[in-house]
């Protein structure tokens, strides 16, 4: 475990972020042009990369059944879509998750750690954590404590962090960093490498529950920061940027920035996700147009 | 004093309130009835129609609750304002040919067929609705509802045209994407204008100018696009707009005999409602 001393000399000798040079890149990424069987093939990628998601106060166990019918065939017209990433919920339902989607491959992921805010003692935070994983959570999305890492204390979000991944055992954990909170990119970095180094399988941008949410810049910082991380030290860390996707549009831009930024490794399920609940139908939606030829609507997909 | 530089309009196409350029980039030449140059219109794409569809579909929520009492009262304003436009609609029809008289009949016509339909507004529930009789302790009621997103291919008729199939269109509490006369584009979009200052919510009326043959299938095979009426486009290519428009089952209005001067009827709006009937049952 390292020291305080030692981690606040790590994380603020980390080179600083250009913000208008980061902006400028992602917003010259996000101006690729990606159309027909390079857009068909992005988009069958985005959906089975779609953590897809449902983190209301009102969640019941029929949505989340819905919901996990849904992930494991996105569009009962086109049998050839592929199943999503992982469907993420509430450590409550995480039961109802794992009953619904026995023997379909997919995973269930649970926020943990008094989400979204989470402002709750350590024990509290672990026990959320245990019960998640008791149920069959084989991903944890934890939050760090913001209002630590602002103050300045390193070493407690770092504690906070590896405590969690123990509570974990088997099962992955992704960070969630809720860039939104953090004010600056310099911070971004920071955060990501405090993540990694404590032991994150991936590093998440949000919670969703805050605005802004995941953004190009910000995920960008990240990918590089899991870039170098595997320069440094050989593990390969995922990311996913979470709330605020909402179109095909986004998610393909996203995914040019991952292939230029971390490389083609990161295509995978494994390593990048994207968090989102109305993604998926949107995607659905570009998907029939192409298999059709005539735009589709709304109506012809299901609400959740 | 140096001589004053005129200042030209750009002709823009109208989507969810605002007036962007097409998607495309393109524009094409409107001439006069002379020949002459007049202006370059945005040549719309099908791009276009898409995102004028999704304008559509989300001011629809919006205006289809609206009480009839207050779209009609929108609609009242939109003739007030066509009214101050008057002189530069005249200009715009002289333009396309029409001697002055004519096109000062033409915009009074088209003024008086505004204020016409928005008088329907809170009339039509009557008319296309009613009180069942039924055999059973039960209230039945049929009232319309709006069918919700309207393509609709203007005809020809640059302003009497226009407004005689965009009207009836939302009075109901429809949004409609129209697609403009394609010889004489220029009074839609000052229509449009007129539109976009008179309290109508943005996306309740989309304009789009450009290539009907091109247009057209877009608007007829659009999912989300629940009605479409084919008052502008021409006999031999109804069919497979028709055919088009089956594939969900939307409402379509073949294109009639043209003559827009005649007495309209309620055709126009009944077209684009649906039925909805209530049982309510009686004395519990």
């Amino acid at each position: 475990m390292p020291t305080g001393a030692e981690l606040r000399a790590f994380l603020h000798g980390l080179p600083g972020v250009d913000q208008v040079g980061a902006d400028e890149r992602a917003a010259r990424l996000g101006a690729r042009s990606i159309k027909t069987t390079a857009k068909a093939r992005a988009i069958d990628l985005a959906i089975s990369m779609v953590d897809l998601t449902t983190l209301e106060g009102a969640d019941t166990a029929g949505k989340v059944r819905a919901l996990c019918a849904k992930a494991v065939r996105p569009d009962p017209a086109q049998p050839d879509a592929p199943k999503v990433g992982a469907v993420c919920v509430y450590p409550d339902l995480v039961e109802v998750a794992v009953d619904a989607l026995q023997g379909s491959g997919i995973g269930v992921a649970s926020v943990a750690t008094a989400f979204p805010a989470g402002r709750a003692p350590l024990e509290a935070k672990l026990a959320d954590t245990r019960a998640a994983v008791a149920a069959g959570a084989s991903e944890i999305d934890m939050v760090i404590d913001r209002g630590a890492f602002l103050a300045g204390d390193y070493l407690k979000v770092h504690e906070e962090i590896v405590e969690t991944r123990r509570a974990c055992g088997d099962a992955h954990l992704k960070v969630i960093l809720e860039t939104g909170e953090l004010r600056t990119y310099d911070n971004v970095r920071r955060a990501s490498w405090l993540a990694m180094r404590a032991g994150a399988d991936f590093i998440k941008t949000s919670t969703g529950k805050i605005s802004p949410a995941a953004t190009l810049p910000v995920t960008m910082i990240m990918l590089e920061a899991v870039r170098d991380f595997r320069d440094a030290t050989g593990r390969t860390v995922g990311v996913k940027p979470a709330g605020g996707i909402r179109t095909t549009k986004d998610a393909i831009k996203y995914l040019v920035m991952v292939n230029e930024v971390a490389g083609p490794d990161w295509l995978t399920p494994d390593l990048f996700r994207l968090g989102a609940s109305s993604l998926l139908n949107d995607l659905l939606m570009q998907r029939r147009k192409l298999a059709t030829g005539v735009y589709s609507g709304p109506d012809h997909f299901t609400l959740d | 004093m140096s001589e004053r530089l005129s200042v030209r309009k750009t002709y823009k196409l109208y989507i969810g309130g605002a007036f962007p350029r097409s998607e495309s980039g393109r524009s094409y030449v409107v001439n006069d009835a002379k020949g002459r140059f007049l202006a370059n219109a945005s040549q719309a794409s099908r791009k276009d129609v898409r995102d004028a569809v999704v304008a559509a579909r989300k001011a629809f929520g919006g205006w289809s609750s609206r009480t009839p009492y207050n779209r009609g009262q929108i609609l009242y304003r939109v003739a007030e304002m066509l009214e101050g436009r008057r002189t530069q609609f005249v200009d715009e029809l002289r333009a396309g040919g029409a001697a002055k008289t004519a096109a000062s009949a033409e915009v009074d016509a088209a003024i008086d067929r505004w204020v016409w339909y928005a008088g329907w507004a809170d009339k039509i529930g009557a008319v296309a609705g009613n009180a069942n009789p039924v055999a059973g302790p039960f209230f039945n009621l049929s009232t319309p509802e709006p069918s919700g997103v309207v393509g609709i291919v203007a005809p020809d008729s640059a302003l009497l045209g226009l407004v005689s199939v965009v009207a009836p269109a939302i009075v109901t509490g429809n949004t409609a994407v129209v697609v403009a006369s394609e010889p004489a584009p220029l009074p839609a979009i000052t229509l449009a204008e007129v539109l976009a200052t008179s309290d109508l919510p943005g996306g309740v009326v989309n304009l789009l100018t450009g290539r009907r043959a091109e247009l057209a299938p877009w608007l007829a095979s659009h999912m989300d696009v629940n009605a479409i009426d084919l008052a502008g486009v021409s006999e031999e290519a109804v069919t497979d707009l028709e055919k088009a428009a089956a594939d969900n089952l939307k409402r379509v209005l073949r294109p009639g005999i043209g003559d827009w001067s005649a007495e309209p009827g309620t055709d126009r709006m009944t077209a684009f409602l649906e039925t909805k009937t209530v049982w309510h049952p009686v004395g519990v």
